[in-house]
């Protein structure tokens, strides 16, 4: 019959506006600033850089390759290579930035430089609230402000953190080994020819640089 | 002390008024009783936006506004805060002494039907013989500025709202008044205070009002219809569908003057509502004989928020027309029921007081509701939209 459906209709609202008011299950606005929901694991709003021990200048991972530089679709990375080495993290010494700024106006947050990294030092961060009054430089990131730790990097992202951590350890491992076994065969090439070849022995690099996969 | 309640404006209005010397007191009267509509029905405008917002965010599950000051009350001021110090801005081509003007018109045009509302016992403004004509006048000259907006602006999207507002509003105002013609007929006279007394005694403790009839509900629906039409709200909005005309005639107002528009089609939702409570709902009288202690006014004013509550309860359930099932539901529906309402309004009124004018007159009116709506349906006249596709 004509009009039957407005009925209807009319009953399904007003069920929608009694219903509201008594169950909370109904309501499904959170009230952002007071509360929040915790973002996923995956969630991703721009990239950070992980340092690994206290102090983040000496901890960083990045060694100034510039790969993400090259390979950031909007080009928003600008990094300054080093001239002098310094010991990373684990003593090895190795380039470092100078200079790291991310412009995160420009950022799409598309995560090609964490693909593209080959030492796990750039990831991507969970957080958002980064409004500032300063359009320009306030959105400007220098290195200090990207860098953050490794526990850090844990605790927003806990899985794939694990996962990464695994791979160096894994990496470190066989690069040990390898300078080992190196170091063994120089130790028993010198022995052996001491006299003859001891200058070629020493040219041979007794470590390779792990590169990943 | 009941009597002094039910007239507490009237006598304060008199009590202020007799400061004055006797030949400024007919002027100062009318200005006062002008001053008092002025301010309270666009309080209640303020409080019905915080209404609709609150019970449209309700019936979507939602919350509605709830930062500005307790529960989101302070929010209408905020909003007028906004609009008076944005920007008015005027379009270079548009023809500016109308586009000024037709704001300012429909907020005026609709202020004056509330003139000859009785809003109480004893309190009308001016209580006219046909009062019921000079609302309708003034309800149509809303078209006018509506229209004025739409041509002034010299867009595209102002203009099309513009026609569509004029067609539909012209569609419905035939209906408007042909459903309320059913109610003068029996009350015999155009004073809307008249229509109130002769809705206003008991039978047993229910009241005798019009809706309590088979022609009254009937001639009450059509009449809904007809002003939800008449204030372009949903699911009637098609004027100013925001998805097909950005605001329709509106479109290029700003600042102030867009929240005149806002206020005039308020207004126009209350004046209608008003309206349609002193024809078929009792105006001001109570609902039951044992409630007539509690003073007139509250009862016009809580039937008047009742009717603001079904306009919202409608907008938020109903989706917007189309142009066509609009112009059909109008003329092929509406206007022809309303038409044979006014026939089963004369054959109640001779047929005396017996049993046999409900059985008849109920007979007809739902026989024709059932024929009309199913052959409409069968014709696909309003009936639900059938989607043929290209092969």
């Amino acid at each position: 019959m004509l009009g039957e459906g407005i009925l209807k209709g009319m009953a399904e609202t007003a069920r929608n506006f009694a219903g509201s008011f008594v169950s909370k299950e109904r309501l499904t606005t959170v009230e952002y600033p007071e509360e929040r929901i915790a973002p996923a694991e995956n969630a991703r709003v721009f990239p950070f850089l992980v340092y690994d021990s206290a102090d983040w200048e000496a901890g960083l991972r990045c060694v100034a390759c510039q790969i993400c530089e090259k390979e950031c679709p909007p080009k928003c990375i600008y990094i300054e290579k080093s001239k002098d080495k310094k010991p990373d993290a684990v003593g090895k010494p190795q380039f470092y930035p100078t200079r790291f700024d991310i412009d995160i106006s420009v950022c799409m947050s598309c995560q090609i430089c964490v693909e593209v990294c080959p030492f796990e030092a750039i990831k991507m961060d969970t957080e958002f609230e980064l409004a500032t009054e300063d359009r320009f430089g306030g959105l400007l990131l220098d290195r200090k402000q990207l860098a953050k730790s490794n526990q850090y990097y844990h605790r927003i992202h806990p899985t794939e953190a694990a996962e990464v951590d695994a791979r160096l350890a894994e990496e470190k491992a066989k690069s040990d080994a390898k300078a080992k076994v190196a170091a063994d065969a120089a130790a028993v090439k010198t022995a052996a020819s001491a006299a003859q070849t001891a200058n070629s022995a020493a040219t041979q690099a007794p470590v390779q640089e792990g590169t990943g996969d | 002390m009941i009597a002094t309640m039910d007239q507490i404006f009237v006598l304060f209005e008199h009590w202020l008024v007799a400061f004055l010397p006797a030949s400024m007191q007919p002027v100062a009267t009318v200005l006062l009783s002008v001053a008092a509509i002025v301010c309270v029905f666009p309080g209640l405008f303020a409080l019905t936006v915080w209404l609709e917002r609150k019970g449209l965010g309700r019936m979507q599950n939602r919350l509605g506004p709830n930062r500005v000051g307790p529960f989101g009350l302070l929010q209408p001021i905020a909003d007028g805060i906004k609009s008076l110090t944005k920007e008015d801005i005027v379009p270079a081509s548009a023809d500016a002494p109308v586009h000024f003007l037709a704001p300012l018109l429909l907020v005026v045009a609709v202020f004056m039907g509330f003139a000859v509302l009785p809003m109480g016992r004893n309190m009308v403004l001016v209580d006219m013989d046909a009062g019921l004509l000079f609302f309708f006048a003034m309800g149509a000259s809303t078209e006018v500025s509506v229209f004025m907006a739409g041509w002034s602006s010299r867009n595209k999207y102002s203009l099309l709202g513009a026609m569509r507002a004029v067609a539909q509003m012209i569609s419905y105002e035939v209906v408007l008044l042909l459903s309320s013609v059913a109610v003068v007929m029996i009350a015999g006279s155009l004073s809307l205070t008249k229509i109130v007394e002769a809705q206003n005694h008991y039978s047993g403790v229910f009241p005798n009002w019009y809706i309590f009839t088979p022609w009254g509900l009937a001639g009450f629906i059509m009449y809904a219809i007809a002003a939800t039409a008449e204030t372009n709200r949903s699911p009637f909005d098609l004027p100013e569908g925001e998805s097909e005309l950005v605001a329709g005639y509106h479109t290029e107002y700003s600042g102030f003057k867009f929240a005149l528009f806002f206020l005039g089609e308020y207004l126009a939702m209350f004046s209608i509502s008003g309206l349609g409570t002193t024809l078929f709902l009792g105006g001001w009288s109570a609902p039951f004989s044992f409630l007539v202690w509690i003073p007139s006014w509250i009862w016009f004013f809580s039937k008047l928020m009742l009717s603001i509550f079904v306009f919202i309860w409608m907008r938020g359930t109903l989706p917007r027309l189309r142009q066509d099932q609009l112009m059909n539901f109008a003329w092929k529906f509406v206007l022809p029921f309303t038409l044979l309402n006014l026939m089963v309004t004369a054959l109640w009124r001779f047929m005396g007081d017996g049993w046999e004018r409900w059985v008849v007159c109920s007979a007809i009116l739902i026989a024709a509701y059932v024929i009309m709506g199913r052959v409409g349906m069968y014709r696909e006249h309003f009936g639900p939209r059938r989607y043929r596709y290209a092969e």
